[in-house]
């Protein structure tokens, strides 16, 4: 199963910028499956990211347009995307300030409908 | 239960490695004897150092005698070794709450009950954290918005907050004209305090924008200037370039606002 879902985490890989995937539980921030290139903490990407969607679930929802399926935090050296996809599932990608972020977000679409 | 506590004393007196002085520090803080409460948890601490819960019983002890910035750090510390501690998530859970950040206490307060959810104190405390984040002063503003006057959504669609969050300018409304500025200036600031968090750890840099699509609409929160935080709410037909080009209008409307101000 987990073999699947790296498969899928490669697709975002191959895009420019894109320096890892991952598919994260939104609860906990522990890590599901992982396809991110060597030097990216893993953990500490997944916990963050999961940290910063429930933060953000918050201000969406007290603002009534829902729960985000999708966030994007740019920054001035990288990029962080979460897609959420069911079950308490999260698609994180990290990438550089050139990260493609049109691309990796069909992509991360893609995985999403995989993992569901 | 004085009786308790002079049972678990002699026991602690004839074997100083007992376990028993966890239940004891709780039964002397719980009776108000904190001097004797410290005690008995330094001596815990010196025998079983590596005991989490004698670090918890050590920072409670703490907390009860108000040094709330020790508690914090042993708190803190004890969830850097074990992230599900159940003391640990109560102890800052409650410290965050009464220091005004629900944000956070409701985040530490949810992990605990993920935790335990048979807790029946810590589904007590989400209650009253989560009836507190309900009960944000409602608006009572009207007419025309003195920052962003003339912008699109200016009325139900923008707001300037500064960085805890106090509202300065503009209005959010709901779909159905609710108003709902406090409540999404309470979560607003502890958001992007998470977001400037997770760009410094992941070496992303100083973070510039973020954005939250949800089923209703998209959210785009900015920051005008280092102090102020600028979030703008649009319904999902308007298209993420536009949403940015709004953004950047109304920053700018912001920092002339803000320096006029300051003048």
């Amino acid at each position: 199963m987990s073999e699947r879902f790296v498969r899928a985490l490669e697709r975002i890989t191959r895009i420019g910028g894109v320096q890892g995937a991952m598919l994260v539980a939104a609860d906990d921030g522990l890590i599901i499956a992982d396809a991110s290139m060597e030097g990216v903490r893993g953990n500490a990407v997944a916990a963050l990211a999961a940290s910063l969607a429930k933060r953000f679930t918050r201000v969406s929802k007290a603002a009534t347009v829902g729960a985000p399926r999708f966030l994007h935090l740019q920054a001035e050296q990288g990029t962080l995307i979460v897609v959420a996809a069911l079950g308490g599932v999260l698609v994180v990608t990290m990438g550089g300030a050139d990260m493609n972020v049109g691309l990796a977000r069909l992509e991360m679409l893609r995985v999403a409908e995989v993992v569901a | 239960m004085a009786d308790d506590i002079d049972v678990m004393m002699a026991e602690l007196a004839r074997d100083a490695t007992s376990l028993v002085f966890l239940d004891l520090g709780e039964a002397l803080r719980r009776r108000g004897r904190l001097e004797a409460a410290v005690r008995v948890a330094l001596t815990g601490l010196e025998q079983h150092p590596n005991l989490l819960d004698a670090h918890d019983l050590y920072a409670r002890v703490l907390a009860d005698v108000g040094d709330f910035k020790r508690a914090r750090e042993v708190w803190s510390s004890i969830l850097t070794r074990d992230p599900r501690h159940l003391g640990a998530l109560k102890g800052l859970g409650f410290l965050f709450f009464w220091s005004g950040d629900l944000d956070s206490a409701l985040d530490h307060l949810e992990t605990a009950l993920a935790t335990d959810p048979t807790d029946q104190s810590v589904v007590q405390a989400l209650m009253t954290v989560r009836a507190a984040a309900q009960e944000a002063p409602v608006s009572d503003a009207d007419g025309p918005d003195p920052v962003f006057a003339g912008l699109d959504g200016a009325e139900r669609g923008i707001l300037l907050v500064d960085e805890r969050g106090r509202i300065l300018g503009g209005r959010l409304q709901s779909v159905v004209g609710a108003d709902v500025s406090d409540r999404v200036a309470a979560y607003l600031a502890g958001a992007v305090r998470e977001a400037d968090r997770t760009a410094r750890l992941l070496d992303l840099g100083a973070w510039q924008s973020i954005v939250a699509e949800g089923e209703g609409g998209n959210v785009h929160v900015s920051a005008p200037t280092p102090e102020s935080l600028l979030l703008i709410v649009r319904d999902r037909g308007v298209p993420a370039g536009r949403l940015s080009m709004l953004a950047q209008r109304a920053a700018q409307a912001a920092r002339c606002w803000l320096e006029e101000q300051q003048l």
